[in-house]
């Protein structure tokens, strides 16, 4: 499983992560031997075996549609760095 | 080229917010308008170590609105996360549904001038609203309200069969109307509760690969949805015929310029890195929950439109107007039940309600009076007690302040005048002080009792009833 480094920087790009440049050989590495097992499960034999959705068997957890207010919501603003009316104040964004 | 050689293709991503009580993932109320941050809690906050449990609720609405629009629903479906950052999403993933959605391969009809058309439905899915940024005037910083992260929403991937901006609002219109029928979302348009982005492309006429698409925007109206799409086609024409290539891009509609502009972050093409969401499972539909979804399901606009042609008798348009909106339709229906008289209840809808609505820009759902006041309003003009004329006044009464319009019409002294002696007395003083109106009469012009009877309804403030006065005038003239 071949990695290139465009796609390292695509990714740390995506992931808003700053790679120095002598980082970018380790992850393509790390990021190779994880594809490569990925690519191990992905040729295990399933033939026979049903489609399972997700690593859980559970299937149908549902809520009834009933209004639970959390009162407690200054709590929830408390680590705002900035706040203005009640909201989180965050530098522009178009 | 002229614009008349190409071919327009559009297709639709419609997202509905749920009309549920709660929000898809936590107990939190989705009422809209409320203070700020007030209608939040943990999980739509993404704290860490919460879970997301779901809302059975936005299930059953999301396969009502599947089943309304003939989609197959999915035995087997899932929740996946679909990463981005921005700041009105705190998870920085939206969970949404990926590759196995809750509805697929659906249609909906559209009456185009050719007759039906139906327009495809890729897929229906459940998704968490984001957040709402506010951008302070003063302060230079973004302000972030998340009452709405975590609201439900169903998208509607249409497929690319629209051709027109036309065909875009009839298909918008009726899918509107199919959701407030079965009651999944309120449609609010101004509340965006009913939100469309809108893919665009042009080809060659006879071309049978796809033009590439631009995808707009930020339009909350049908009229701005109609100009972005007749812009941004006229846009695309005019940089093929300068021989230049339409870049795949998003664009943003601003309706004071009524251009479309390129939204930045273009060149990170899309890649959502879409992967199961591991705090939820698996949803499995049973056959019989399908079924009583479907046993369920209400009367469709369709339906009521066949209903109304066979049994009222009422003209195609007429028809479809009435039942675009739930609302009309309803009150349509609950002021036949009172007045029983289908013809007058229709003409006051399609014509002066109508055009009130219009006047105010108001939505059906807004009208401030109901259908027992609308059935009396006909009683009364059917048994003589008011003339439609009064009729006219007594609805602009309705719209102002509603109450039953016995009251209005008695407090108004509104009642006509249907006493012969009173009305002779009328009739008298008009034609005594209408010579000439006499004698073009005689001479033959029918004109002049038209003019006689509104004199008379003049000075009866419209009070007069209307064919005792023909009735009268036509005695004296003839004498």
């Amino acid at each position: 499983m071949q990695v290139s480094r465009e796609e390292i920087l695509h990714i740390a790009n995506l992931a808003y992560l700053n790679l120095e440049e002598n980082e970018i050989d380790s992850y393509i590495l790390h990021l190779q031997d994880i594809l490569g097992f990925a690519n191990r499960v992905n040729n295990a034999p399933v033939e026979n075996i049903d489609i399972t959705i997700g690593s859980n068997e559970a299937t149908n957890v549902f809520r009834k549609d009933e209004i639970k207010v959390f009162e407690d919501y200054e709590s929830l603003l408390q680590n705002a760095v900035t706040r203005e009316q009640n909201m989180f104040k965050i530098p522009k964004v178009l | 080229m002229s614009r008349e050689d190409y071919e327009i293709v559009i297709g639709l991503e419609v997202h509905a917010e749920l009309s549920t009580n709660t929000k898809i993932f936590c107990s939190c109320p989705t009422k809209f308008g409320a203070e700020p941050n007030t209608q939040t809690c943990p999980i739509c906050m993404a704290m860490p170590g919460t879970l997301p449990v779901l809302n059975e609720k936005v299930v059953e609405y999301a396969v009502k609105a599947g089943l309304a629009t003939n989609c197959e629903i999915s035995r087997d479906s899932k929740n996946d996360r679909k990463n981005y950052f921005y700041p009105d999403l705190p998870k920085a993933y939206q969970i949404s549904q990926f590759d196995k959605p809750l509805c697929e391969n659906g249609y909906i009809e559209i009456d185009t001038e050719n007759g039906k058309k139906k327009i495809g439905l890729t897929r229906i899915h459940i998704e968490e609203d984001a957040g709402k940024l506010n951008h302070d005037e003063f302060g230079g910083g973004s302000l972030v309200d998340l009452n709405r992260a975590g609201v439900p929403l169903i998208e509607i991937v249409s497929e690319p069969d629209i051709r027109s901006s036309e065909e875009t609002e009839k298909y918008l219109r009726k899918l509107k109307s199919i959701l407030e029928y079965i009651e999944v979302s309120d449609c609010k348009m101004q509340e965006g509760s009913l939100r469309a982005d809108v893919n665009v492309s042009v080809r060659k006429k006879g071309d049978t690969k796809l033009g590439t698409r631009t995808e707009m925007k930020n339009m909350n109206s049908f009229r701005s949805i109609t100009r972005a799409i007749e812009y941004e086609v006229d846009r695309q024409i005019d940089v093929i015929k300068d021989g230049g290539k339409i870049e795949q891009e998003t664009l943003r509609w601003d309706e004071v310029s009524g251009k479309t502009f390129p939204m930045r972050d273009k060149e990170d093409a899309q890649d959502y890195r879409y992967f199961p969401d591991p705090d939820l499972v698996a949803i499995k539909l049973s056959e019989e929950y399908i079924q009583n979804i479907k046993e369920s399901l209400p009367e469709l606009p369709e339906s009521r439109k066949q209903r109304y042609l066979e049994d009222y008798r009422l003209s195609e348009k007429d028809a479809n107007l009435i039942t675009s909106s739930k609302y009309l339709s309803d009150l349509f229906e609950e002021a036949i039940q009172v007045c029983n008289n289908p013809k007058a209840v229709n003409n006051w809808i399609i014509s002066d309600i109508s055009r009130i609505l219009n006047e105010t820009e108001m939505e059906p759902v807004e009208i401030p009076f109901d259908a027992k006041q609308l059935g009396k309003l006909v009683i009364l003009i059917d048994k003589g007690t008011i003339s439609s004329s009064i009729g006219k006044k007594v609805l602009t009464e309705l719209f102002e302040n509603p109450r039953n319009p016995e009251e209005i019409i008695k407090e108004k002294g509104w009642i006509q005048i249907s006493d012969e002696g009173a009305i002779k007395e009328v009739v008298l003083k008009i034609l005594e002080e209408n010579p000439q109106s006499i004698a073009d009469y005689k001479g033959g012009k029918d004109k002049a009792l038209g003019f006689l009877v509104g004199q008379a309804m003049k000075e009866t403030k419209g009070k007069a009833n209307p064919q005792m006065l023909n009735k009268m005038f036509l005695e004296e003239l003839n004498k």
